[in-house]
């Protein structure tokens, strides 16, 4: 056994393969196409992102539209209040809201979109 | 009387004008957004958009601001849970839809089935409205407007017209954009002008506040129309067929925010009517006939040979609202019932154009007329109830079986056929159970989406043997080059 002062020897515990990337043997869109455990794991994960992605602006969408029933009824001072004369509810009901529909859209498209670019990259890049 | 026939003639030629032909073979998929999503607003704008929405919130106030935030706000959903997936699905009908993901035939011939009734929910009211109109402007009875709508309609689909192309149609949405736009300046201005103290007082109080006056169980309603139509855009007939115009996927996506884009701003109209309404036409209210405040209402602000004018023009917009929404609704449900109820073929088609037209008008005429917005909510609310699960079940969960999409049809479609025929035939009801019938979407919905997940859970030996494929095929991008499976739409 070595003395009591002497440190123990360094040893190299990394293997030599993590210098090299792995290969993939196959592209993507061929391991989607014979539905291999990694092609349908592509599939999973790209109808998953974009199934969060609806189920947020949907949420989002509700707590707004379920939400404002709810804010009128529980305080009727926002049903009277005027804002540059034109009563509160009618302007959100009648105007605002719909800028505000075409804006989350819009946002939605951009993220679909970006998405599905990174799909694209991942199957397609051997 | 001049007016009446400029009207009918704008609307009716601003159909015929190019020669009709279906849109797989004009060049329409080359077609800007822009132009498409004025053609599928032009569509989708039905007389409830143009007379309806003004007169409900004449007579009930701020809860029916909900109406045109829903119908706008149902093609947000659309577009978020249904665009892309559906066009890539490459189905041209819902029964197509039902056919290529579930590969069975009698969920693809009740989805048929339930294409006609909403069909004829949504048609009723046109033609009531168009009696509506007519008898506004000419004094003639009630009936003779409806016969004329279905009749011209008939007519100019009999006739060869597939589908009108999409520049027509995209003619149309800008022509109702106008015929309710440019009044609206000018009544603004009379409005303005006017010393409004001197009108008789009008109770505007509990009008203008949401949830205070008007129906009853306003909390109730208010959210049961929210779910049905939010939810029960993506399931009209005529919606689905234009998506097939888009080429891609991506593309689907885009046209249909122009689309949210272009109601948004036809939308903004309808409450200025209404509120004008209720300060210079209130006896509207009392007599029952609030569908006409905007045919009213240019005549009582500005009179003369201007309000004459201006009274043409939303006349003409009214029955383009009419024709060309009843032309695109029964050209959907003739094309589905000639192909899956009647065999296929032209001659099928001739008599499903007859039927589409004959039992929406039978109704029309034998039954007392309803606010023509809260029959096109009843539509709303099937479609709500049967497609929206089927197309969202469908397109993001794996596990959906034909049995219990079938079972969730027949149920969620099934009670809201039976709510709304209960309202129309028998006549609207009082009390908490009135209020169920006239708005049942609250319940309908979730009662489909239940029974189409349980009975799917509890049949998962018969899943369909491709889902995989379908799956690819709904979501991966068109350029991506992988197998999509070989299933083609029969139309």
């Amino acid at each position: 056994m070595p003395g009591l002062g002497d440190r123990p020897r360094r040893v190299v515990v990394t293997s030599p393969r993590t210098t090299a990337t792995k290969r993939r043997r196959y592209p993507g869109t061929r391991e989607i196409d014979e539905q291999t455990r990694l092609g349908v794991v592509y599939i999973r994960s790209l109808v998953r992102t974009q199934l969060r992605l609806a189920l947020s602006v949907c949420t989002a969408l509700a707590c707004v539209v379920l939400g404002l029933p709810l804010l009128f009824l529980l305080i009727p001072e926002l049903g009277t209040a005027q804002v540059l004369g034109i009563p509160l509810p009618w302007l959100v009901l009648a105007g605002l809201i719909y800028p505000a529909f075409v804006g989350v859209a819009w946002l939605y498209v951009r993220q679909a979109e970006r998405n599905e670019r990174h799909f694209v990259d991942l199957v397609e890049r051997r | 009387m001049f007016v009446v026939v400029a009207g009918v003639l704008i609307g009716f030629f601003g159909l015929r004008l190019s020669r009709t032909t279906s849109d797989f073979y004009v060049a329409s998929r080359t077609v800007s957004p822009l132009w498409n999503a004025s053609a599928i607003g032009g569509e989708y704008l039905s007389a409830a958009s143009f007379l309806g929405v003004a007169g409900l919130i004449l007579a009930y106030g701020a809860d029916m601001l909900w109406l045109p935030v829903g119908w706008t706000g149902g093609y947000l959903v659309l577009l978020v849970l249904v665009s892309a997936p559906l066009r890539r699905s490459g189905a041209y009908t819902l029964p197509d839809f039902a056919e290529a993901r579930l590969s069975s035939m009698t969920v693809r011939r009740t989805a048929s089935v339930l294409v006609v009734l909403i069909g004829w929910l949504y048609l009723m009211p046109q033609f009531q409205s168009a009696g509506l109109v007519l008898r506004t402007i000419t004094g003639a009875p009630e009936w003779i407007g409806g016969v004329v709508v279905a009749v011209a309609v008939a007519v100019n689909v009999l006739s060869g017209g597939m589908r009108s192309i999409t520049f027509v149609q995209a003619f149309q949405y800008w022509l109702k954009l106008t015929a309710l736009g440019v009044p609206v300046v000018f009544l603004l201005i009379a409005w303005a002008s006017d010393d409004v103290s001197q009108l008789p007082a009008r109770d505007m109080t509990t009008w203008a506040v949401p949830l205070a006056g008007g129906r009853e169980y306003p909390l109730y309603s208010t959210y049961s129309l929210i779910l049905a139509t939010f939810l029960g855009t993506m399931g009209l007939p005529h919606v689905l067929v234009r998506f097939y115009t888009n080429p891609d996927g991506r593309a689907a996506r885009r046209t249909t925010l122009v689309v949210l884009s272009l109601l948004g701003m036809f939308y903004l109209l309808p409450a200025v009517y209404g509120a004008l309404g209720r300060l210079y036409a209130p006896d509207l209210v009392t007599s029952g006939r609030t569908d006409e405040v905007v045919l009213i209402l240019p005549a009582r602000l500005i009179g003369g040979t201007l309000g004459e004018l201006l009274t043409a023009l939303v006349t003409a917009g009214a029955f383009a609202a009419f024709l060309s929404t009843s032309s695109g609704l029964t050209v959907s449900v003739a094309g589905v019932v000639a192909q899956d109820l009647l065999g296929g073929g032209v001659r099928a088609f001739r008599r499903a154009t007859v039927l589409a037209v004959a039992g929406p008008l039978l109704l029309a005429t034998t039954t007392r007329s309803l606010p023509v917005a809260d029959v096109v909510g009843l539509a709303f609310a099937v479609a709500a109830s049967s497609f929206c699960p089927l197309l969202v079940l469908g397109i993001w969960w794996w596990r959906l079986t034909s049995a219990g999409a079938m079972a969730g049809l027949l149920a969620g479609g099934g009670l809201a056929c039976a709510a709304g025929l209960a309202t129309i035939v028998v006549g609207p009801h009082a009390g908490l159970a009135g209020a169920l019938l006239a708005q049942p979407a609250a319940w309908t919905v979730p009662v489909a989406f239940l029974v189409m997940i349980v009975v799917s859970l509890a049949t998962q030996s018969r899943l369909p043997a491709d889902v995989a494929r379908i799956m690819v095929r709904l979501h991966t991008p068109e350029t991506v080059n992988v197998n999509r499976g070989d299933w083609r739409p029969r139309s």
